[in-house]
């Protein structure tokens, strides 16, 4: 097929596949948390038994900082590896994730204390479904965010070329802005509204 | 012989009221159902002049612009790409069209829906189970099943208000010649309004699919005259005839047929199955699958799972003395 | 492909040599023609379980099979015909042409495109062993058999014993994750592979439609993974979404199901739009009749789909104002879908119409939606639905959407680029002969249920009492289903045989105006030698054309 006879526009742009990509994925998970918040202000009020959001839920103050925070660090390894600074790269990106660690260690230790001490579970009410669930949907996805951001720095470490990584690294840091902002209506709705 | 005797005890048994075995809904035979009908009508009308009109023109356009094999014109047709003018004008009757539809609708909604105003003839409350219905009169301490008797609406000129809950899973009330249908829903009670204005026996089934014998839920309204239907009720209130069939009566409350079925005035009081105080005044068993007949009673009775697979009532594989003595007494519960 | 031998004798291929290319491709056109194979090898299935229902219910009081078989049956084949051959099929369609049509060598993630594949497959291969795995300890079933739509709570622990209905869950869970992979795909590919000069109103309808498609799968498919984790909860891990005995609320389930139950079904009649708006205009010699409002009026449709899921609930006492609002926007959405058969229908007129196969099927598809359209209206009039849910009459309706829409427009699809895929003619008489057999058998079928709905037969059962004004119809079905397998094998018979030995078709059988038209039959790995530059809709038109090319008109 001969491309002679047309010109090629010169202000042919389309978007980064990349970036549609992972835009796309993010507003497919936008839909499934946007379901469990849902399903979460739907039974507020609605347990027959003991024990009750106000009785138990403790505001997670601290970790939440962490959360947010790292969303903070995680921009700032960006810009380190955009100057291909690849040391200080490393030294942000790890903040981010022990920030993340600290937030699921502390959703663990909120667990353990609400099971073991408060005897609620996923079974025990409607409560204890819709918050181990829609929290627990929550911390996998921070959890896969981790997994992600482990294998970066293990690859890093061991001599492969990040720098070269920069555009995937970038998806990647908004997949975990996305999971620091779900958090928020997280929090808001069980924390704030539910109590 | 036996075909005429059994239609003749049938008719007897349901005072002469004709079974309409055929729920056609453009034959309503209930005010919901009248007035469905009527939208029904109105709808049809708009859409059959929507579907003469389009298909009219698909056929015509492809008998008229199709190609003939004589047509030896190598050209390609004008290419027309589209008309603003157009476009606006076949979106605009639409939304006429649609916007009419919409608000007819909605009337027929407010009005069917909200009539809480009236006051019913009758109250009934009826709980879905898999796969029968357990039918309360709460005004007379009236409790049976599957077969639901009400007033024909001529001579109160008022509706029966049903009150309609789950014990298990979703199931749906249909009696189409009388109304559209309503859902039971477990953890709801929802609300219909239910008339006939001819006697009559309405068939229904239970029309959400239930599990395995969704298919064998079948329901029954007699619609009778008033005098009749309050005997009925005057009937249904008594306890059961303590005195007949005493044998049989032993048998039955020795075993664990108690602890499903209720027969009142005796010790059976259980709540998981169909309220047996007055069974042989239903023309039917196994929510209308089978006809009342002591053939089906006993081979109900003697192996659920024979006759309806899957259904709740376990096998008693009771002795053939302990089966007689059982036939014996519920053949007494008039 | 294989390497040529430079030896004397051909080398002959063992059978590992020749599936390794298939099963390791991640080439959009073969992935494509693998989706398209496993959906029909699943539509052979569904409808044996089709025939098997109708045979059951031939005449009344039958015994083919057991009630428990029965609900099997009907839960298998709905959830197959939906998720098993419908997704595959539109899937297939898009991976194979979108690249083409943009004039691009391959999707945007080929990898992701082959994962999407083969999780659809794995987990259609998961739900089915739910016939080997599904009894559990209590032996007590083996399939699914709660429904398609699986309405709680039948589907929780108590009611639904064994394991079959966490089968439905995790198989259905399983080629949703293989849908999402796609649409994400296909959004990528459209919006940053498009060749240059191609912007968005150039793109064909059939890339449009899919381009759409592809959002509403994004926003539809999470709410129904979102309903399966819930009802898994409950099932394994005690939870009470759906416990009504613990303030769980069945008519969450249905909400929150129909939520994806609805759009589900405009993303799978998209597809077939898309097809038509590409067949039509190259069977009438001329081009597209308002392209713009084609497209403003699918952007409109999506939009309003996502508003009217509750019109699957209008019996389960909602309030007249919930009713009456989604009997509204269920209304509002014939509007835009009458524009289109508009459109289609001013293309014909005035031009040169080929009744080519792949044109009767488009105008079989026309007359059958038209029809389904108008008994959709029916169904959104609340108060005439009280009557018409869960009977008959909207099997009919949502037959004459999937069939009468859906089938007939990938039949259209299939015989319009199967030269295009294969290189090979189909033989004309023998598609003939299965357009008719499966037009004259689907209305025997179909037609009939919608007035058994108006005689008050309810949907899903297995069995009917006689005397009910029921026989007749039933009967009259039944042969129908059976008129409809022979033209299905009519059809298989075609396709195998012309793969093989069917007359070889150039790069442009139809003498068509988008971009696939101008490769070679089939296309070569890479598909353009030289990625093309496109100056209107139809760039094709405008080589043949160059007196009179499109963008002097768009």
């Amino acid at each position: 097929m001969s491309t002679a006879a047309v010109p090629v526009p010169e202000d042919w742009h389309p978007p980064d596949r990349g970036v549609v990509g992972i835009a796309s994925f993010i507003v497919a998970e936008a839909a499934l948390f946007l379901m469990f918040l849902i399903g979460y202000l739907f039974y507020l009020g609605k347990s027959l038994n003991r024990p009750y959001p106000a009785q138990v839920l403790k505001t997670p103050v601290f970790i939440t900082i962490c959360l947010l925070s790292s969303s903070a660090t995680i921009v700032l390894a960006e810009r380190a590896l955009r100057r291909d600074a690849v040391r200080r790269f490393l030294l942000w990106l790890g903040a981010t994730i022990l920030l993340a660690l600290i937030f699921l260690a502390g959703t663990g230790l909120e667990w353990r204390e609400l099971i073991v001490d408060d005897h609620l579970t996923i079974a025990t009410n409607v409560f204890g479904t819709t918050f181990y669930s829609l929290v627990g949907l929550h911390a996998t996805h921070v959890t896969i965010g981790l997994i992600f951001m482990l294998i970066v720095m293990i690859a890093s470490l061991t001599g492969f070329p990040v720098q070269t990584q920069e555009r995937r690294i970038r998806f990647l840091s908004w997949y975990w802005h996305f999971v620091d902002v779900v958090w928020v209506f997280v929090f808001l709705v069980v924390y704030v509204i539910g109590r | 012989m036996f075909v005429v005797v059994a239609s003749i005890l049938v008719l007897l048994q349901t005072g002469g009221l004709r079974e309409r075995r055929v729920a056609n809904i453009f034959r309503p035979l209930g005010t919901q159902a009248a007035h469905e009908y009527e939208i029904a009508l109105f709808t049809f009308a708009i859409t059959g002049a929507i579907f003469v009109i389009v298909a009219g023109l698909l056929f015509y356009i492809i008998w008229r612009f199709r190609h003939r094999p004589s047509d030896h014109n190598p050209d390609e047709p004008p290419q027309v790409y589209g008309s603003n003018q157009i476009e606006i004008a076949w979106t605009f009757i639409p939304i006429l069209g649609v916007f009419v539809l919409i608000g007819v609708t909605s009337r027929f909604i407010f009005s069917l829906q909200d009539t809480t105003s009236q006051t019913p003839a009758e109250r009934i409350r009826i709980v879905g189970h898999q796969w029968w219905w357990e039918v309360h009169y709460p005004d007379y301490g009236v409790v049976t099943a599957n077969e639901i008797h009400i007033p024909v609406s001529g001579s109160t000129g008022r509706p029966v208000l049903l009150q309609l809950e789950s014990a298990d899973v979703i199931h749906s009330f249909w009696v189409p010649q009388l109304s559209g249908k309503t859902d039971l829903i477990p953890g709801r009670a929802n609300t219909m309004w239910i008339d006939a204005r001819a006697p009559g026996i309405y068939l229904g089934n239970c029309a959400e699919y239930c599990g395995t014998q969704h298919a064998n839920m079948l329901l029954r309204v007699f619609a009778e005259p008033k005098p009749a239907y309050d005997n009925w009720i005057a009937a249904q209130r008594r306890s059961a005839q303590s005195d007949a069939a005493q044998s049989g009566r032993n048998v039955f409350e020795s075993l664990s047929c108690v602890n499903c079925h209720t027969i009142r005035g005796t010790v059976a009081k259980g709540v998981f199955g169909p309220d047996l105080t007055h069974l042989m005044s239903r023309t039917t068993i196994a929510a209308g699958m089978l006809e009342n007949t002591p053939k089906n009673l006993r081979d109900w009775v003697n192996d659920p799972q024979e006759m309806k697979p899957g259904s709740l009532m376990p096998s008693m594989k009771l002795t053939g003395a302990e089966l007689n003595a059982i036939m014996s007494y519920l053949e007494s519960l008039h | 492909m294989p390497i040529e031998s430079t030896a004397e004798q051909p080398r002959v291929f063992s059978l590992s040599e020749r599936l390794y290319p298939w099963v390791a491709s991640t080439d959009h056109k073969r992935l494509g023609i693998m989706y398209v194979i496993a959906a029909l090898l699943f539509l052979v299935v569904a409808g044996a379980q089709a025939l098997l229902m109708r045979t059951q219910l031939a005449v009344p009081m039958n015994h083919v099979v057991s009630p428990a078989m029965y609900n099997r049956l009907f839960t298998m084949h709905g959830t197959t015909m939906v998720f098993l051959v419908g997704m595959p099929l539109l899937a297939g369609f898009t991976n194979y042409l979108v690249p083409l049509m943009l004039g691009a060598r391959d999707m945007a993630f080929p990898r992701l495109n082959a994962f999407g594949f083969w999780a659809f497959l794995f987990g259609g291969l998961l739900l089915y062993y739910g016939y080997l795995g599904g009894g559990g300890l209590y032996g007590s079933g083996s399939a699914p058999d709660v429904g398609w739509f699986a309405y709680a709570p039948l589907t929780e622990r108590a009611f639904s014993r064994g394991s079959s209905t966490d089968y439905w869950i995790l198989g259905v869970m399983l080629t949703g994750f293989g849908s999402l992979a796609s649409a994400i795909n296909v959004i990528a590919t459209t919006l940053s592979l498009r060749c240059p000069g191609m912007n968005l109103s150039r793109m064909p309808l059939f890339v449009w439609l899919m381009l759409i498609d592809s959002w509403l799968i994004l926003i539809a498919l999470p709410p129904l993974n979102a309903a399966q984790i819930m009802l898994l909860l409950d099932r394994r891990f005690g939870a009470h979404f759906f416990d009504t005995q613990a303030g769980g609320s069945a008519l969450l389930w249905q909400h929150f199901f129909w939520i994806f139950g609805h759009p589900e079904v405009y993303i799978l009649i998209f597809p077939a739009f898309g097809i038509v708006s590409e067949v039509v205009p190259v069977f009438s010699r001329k081009p597209i009749f308002g392209r713009q409002a084609m497209v403003a009026a699918v952007v409109a449709i999506g939009f309003i789909s996502t508003s009217v899921w509750a019109h699957h609930m209008f019996t389960v006492g909602m309030t007249s104002i919930s009713n009456a609002f989604f009997a509204a926007s269920t209304m509002l959405v014939a509007i835009p879908t009458g524009i289109k058969i508009f459109n289609w229908l001013a293309t014909m007129y005035g031009g040169k119409i080929l009744l080519e196969v792949p044109m009767l099927f488009c105008c079989a598809f026309i007359f059958h939606f038209l029809i389904a359209g108008l008994t959709g209206v029916m169904l959104a009039v609340a108060p005439f639905d009280w009557q018409l849910h869960d009977s008959y009459f909207v099997i009919g309706h949502f037959h004459f959407t999937l069939i009468g829409g859906f089938v007939f427009g990938m039949f259209a699809g299939i015989y319009y680029w199967f030269p295009k895929a294969t290189g090979r003619m189909w033989n004309g008489k023998l598609a003939k002969l299965h357009f008719w057999l499966f037009v004259i058998g689907f209305d025997l079928t179909f037609v009939p249920m919608h007035f058994l709905g108006f005689l008050g037969m309810p949907r899903r059962i297995y069995t009917y009492a006689p005397g009910r004004g029921w026989e007749l119809l039933n009967f009259i079905e039944t042969v129908g289903a059976y008129v409809q397998a022979i033209a299905i094998a009519c059809f298989v018979i075609n396709t195998i045989h012309s793969i093989r030995k069917g007359r070889r078709a150039g790069g442009d059988p139809w003498d068509a105006w988008t971009l696939e038209w101008s490769t070679a039959s089939p296309p070569p790995e890479y598909n353009f030698e030289v990625i093309p530059v496109v100056r209107s809709s139809r760039p094709l038109w405008d080589l043949k054309h160059p007196q009179d090319p499109d963008w002097k008109y768009e």
